[in-house]
């Protein structure tokens, strides 16, 4: 009878700690430095995120490692950008994680772009001769503010069907960043108002969105096409280009070789400008809100030296 | 439906006529009457003539392979893309770009991820022992990926070669099981070692090393229909993977003179990052079954393998190092007794531009009939990616054969690939 009693007891004992065990920080595994900011921002001390891909890293070229697998294999969540940026590395990495949770279609499987503003969506069909073109879109969606927000709003409804006890926490949480991201915008635009209009050069398609939310001109890319590195026919075509239109600026991603960039600026007098599409592709952006606040102080001061319109 | 209604009309309409009157005036009016009836039929008729017409072409455009002449034709849509902006001056194609498949996304939405990729390679220089021919379009290999359903996903890999069709790996993939556990059914490529669990065009090689010919079963290698468990051994240190693999037994390397002739494998991967750059993928696998020398012979091949890779994260698409070697014992049970056989290749690729690798392999390798029998040589590699689409590679190979024939060679290689090729396992 005693011993039945303390096998009872300690059964019990069991059974109740499990769901204590389950009330842990939700796991979140993002792709990007970006959406581990977010997710961050919304899930506050109820979440524990990793990234995958650096924000220094080009997040075409993840490698698929398998200390990425362990990351996944004990994720409640994975948030991904989507749009085939991580179409190379990523479907690879989930069905080794054997983990049934973060399969595409399962709770835990969150792609961030079904509900943000997508750009550059091709028109007509799409063939590899216009190179590495994204067929559903430009995935560097989340360089437009609007976007961070359509993103913390997706991550707070799937982190309250997670973990619906913690909906409120949530909640108060994305409303918070919501502010905080309403109040930063305000300043983003206004610094930027006086050089809408300018006409910049890029190395790659990164900036869509950015360009469009600040109001500023592509021209031209230093890639021929997405994902083409620099042919010289294209560099000379694209110094005529940059002499006649008059710019300034040549935008270049962290990742990306600078010496075509800079062999451009010599012959045309542009600046070379090394800006970080992601969350920790400098050491200032060290969130989702100040990876647009050293963005726009960089472009401002360096439209204002170069005198830019 | 629509010709009965037809039909039916100028019956109503005579019905409504009113009753003849005698008199000038009424005849008058009467055939005024008439002509307009006659007129409001005729309009009646083309109306629906008309439409009948839409409809059948309509239903002519719905049945395959028709080509009913007045058709309406749906707008190609634009017939080709634009070349893109920033696309000038690359010295690119101008004007439209022609545009294959079908313009239709919605007829593929539930298609497999479909790929073809075609390994075509040449060679110059003389080779007795082992010919290659100058040309020759060595494989195509078709792919076809999608998921199955919530609890599995299927990947084929059809391989058309000059000597036939082969299902090179055919094979549904269990992801969702419980205790880390992830299970394999169908053909595949058995997970001996690396190489011999690589496609063509994921070595860094043309060729393939000589210890994997003379020690893991020629050309075909080590490829049979089983079942393949593999486990997730969570720990605080590194990453590690324990596989279990059963075979029916008829690979290149075993034969089965019985059903319960199957061959097992077993395998143990350990993989660690030394920096975010740097990373060490060490593991040993051992194969067993019975042979081709009768039902009573077997043999058991243990393998060793490490790989070392350097990719600083900020420079990967400019530079990167993978170092590589395998090591095999094969024992191999005979009429006159066990040959007890070691071979081993040591390589290493180094990218040094965006799209140039140099690499060198060395290769020396008993035979697993005949251990006094010793191939060795050194390769040298050079490889060039147009895009990542598609890739042209040079090898120059000096091989000394036991047979004490030394064959120097220059092989190429133009790998290309065609459609959404899925991800490949690290």
């Amino acid at each position: 009878m005693t011993r039945l009693s303390t096998y009872t007891t300690w059964l019990a004992a069991i059974l109740l700690s499990l769901p204590l065990q389950a009330a842990g920080a939700v796991r979140v595994v993002a792709t990007t430095e970006d959406l581990a900011s977010i997710v961050r921002e919304v899930g506050g001390e109820k979440v524990r995120v990793d990234a995958i891909a650096r924000g220094y890293q080009d997040p075409h070229f993840v490698e698929a490692k398998p200390s990425f697998i362990i990351l996944l294999h004990s994720a409640d969540l994975l948030v991904l950008v989507g749009r085939e940026l991580e179409v190379a590395w990523l479907p690879a990495l989930i069905t080794q994680s054997r983990n049934a949770k973060i399969q595409p279609g399962a709770a835990g499987y969150l792609d961030a772009s079904l509900t943000a503003r997508i750009v550059d969506v091709p028109t007509g069909p799409v063939t590899r001769a216009m190179g590495d073109v994204h067929p559903s879109g430009n995935p560097h969606y989340w360089l437009d503010p609007g976007n961070g927000r359509l993103i913390a709003k997706a991550i707070q409804n799937k982190l309250a069907e997670i973990s619906p006890g913690d909906a409120a926490y949530f909640e108060g949480r994305y409303a918070d960043f919501d502010r905080r991201l309403s109040e930063a915008e305000k300043r983003w635009t206004a610094a930027m108002a006086p050089y809408k209009g300018t006409k910049i050069v890029t190395y790659h398609r990164s900036w869509s969105n950015f360009v469009e939310r600040f109001g500023l001109d592509v021209v031209d890319y230093v890639e021929p096409k997405p994902g083409i590195p620099p042919s010289p026919a294209h560099q000379l075509a694209l110094v005529q280009e940059i002499k006649r239109q008059q710019i300034r600026i040549i935008l270049v991603e962290p990742y990306f070789d600078l010496k075509t960039p800079n062999a451009i600026a010599r012959d045309t007098g542009a600046t070379v400008l090394v800006m970080p599409p992601s969350v920790g592709g400098v050491k200032e952006a060290r969130d989702y809100i100040s990876l647009f606040d050293y963005n726009i102080n960089l472009l401002v001061s360096a439209f204002a030296k170069a005198g830019a319109r | 439906m629509v010709l009965g209604g037809c039909l039916t009309l100028p019956g109503r309409g005579l019905a409504q006529t009113p009753a003849p009157a005698a008199g000038q005036t009424t005849a008058q009016e009467l055939r005024d009457e008439l002509e307009r009836l006659r007129k409001e039929f005729e309009a009646i008729r083309d109306d629906y003539g008309a439409r009948l017409a839409a409809i059948e072409s309509r239903l002519a455009t719905l049945t395959p392979g028709s080509t009913t002449a007045g058709a309406p034709q749906a707008p190609s849509p634009a017939g080709g893309a634009a070349v893109p902006p920033g696309a000038a001056g690359a010295g690119g194609p101008t004007g439209t770009l022609p545009v294959y498949g079908s313009q239709s996304a919605l007829s593929k939405i539930f298609n497999p991820d479909i790929a073809v990729i075609g390994n075509f390679l040449g060679a110059v220089g003389e080779n007795e022992i082992d010919p290659a021919p100058a040309f020759e379009l060595n494989e195509a290999e078709a792919t076809f990926q999608a998921v199955v359903d919530p609890y599995a996903r299927a990947d084929f890999f059809l391989a058309f070669s000059p000597e036939g069709v082969e299902i090179e790996e055919g094979y549904l993939t269990f992801p969702t099981l419980p205790g880390g556990l992830l299970a394999k059914v169908g053909k595949f490529k058995q997970q001996f070692g690396k190489v011999n669990t690589l496609h063509p065009h994921q070595t860094s090689w043309v060729d393939e090393p000589l210890a994997l010919r003379n020690l893991l079963g020629g050309e075909e290698g080590l490829n049979d229909s089983g079942v393949s468990v593999s486990k997730l051994i969570v720990n605080p240190w590194m990453f590690l993977e324990a596989t279990g693999e059963v075979y029916q037994g008829s690979s290149g390397l075993f034969a089965s003179f019985e059903r319960s002739d199957v061959s097992v494998l077993g395998r143990l991967r350990g993989y660690r990052d030394l920096t975010e750059s740097t990373n060490l993928d060490v593991g040993t696998s051992v194969a067993y079954g019975t042979n081709d020398a009768g039902p009573d012979f077997t043999t058991r091949v243990v393998g060793l393998d490490a790989t070392l890779r350097y990719r600083p994260l900020r420079r990967a698409i400019y530079q990167r190092l993978l170092a590589r070697t395998e090591l095999f014992w094969s024992r191999r049970g005979e009429e006159g007794g066990d040959v007890s056989a070691f071979g081993l290749y040591a390589s290493a690729d180094y990218q040094f531009a965006r799209r140039w690798f140099a690499g060198a392999r060395y290769d020396w390798s008993e035979r697993a009939y005949d251990a006094s029998l010793v191939d060795k040589g050194p390769s040298l590699l050079l490889t060039f990616w147009p895009s990542e689409f598609s890739q042209i590679r040079g090898q120059y190979r000096r091989t000394s054969f036991a047979e004490g024939v030394t064959a120097n060679e220059i092989l190429f290689q133009f790998l290309f690939s065609i459609g959404a090729h899925g991800a490949h396992t690290f």
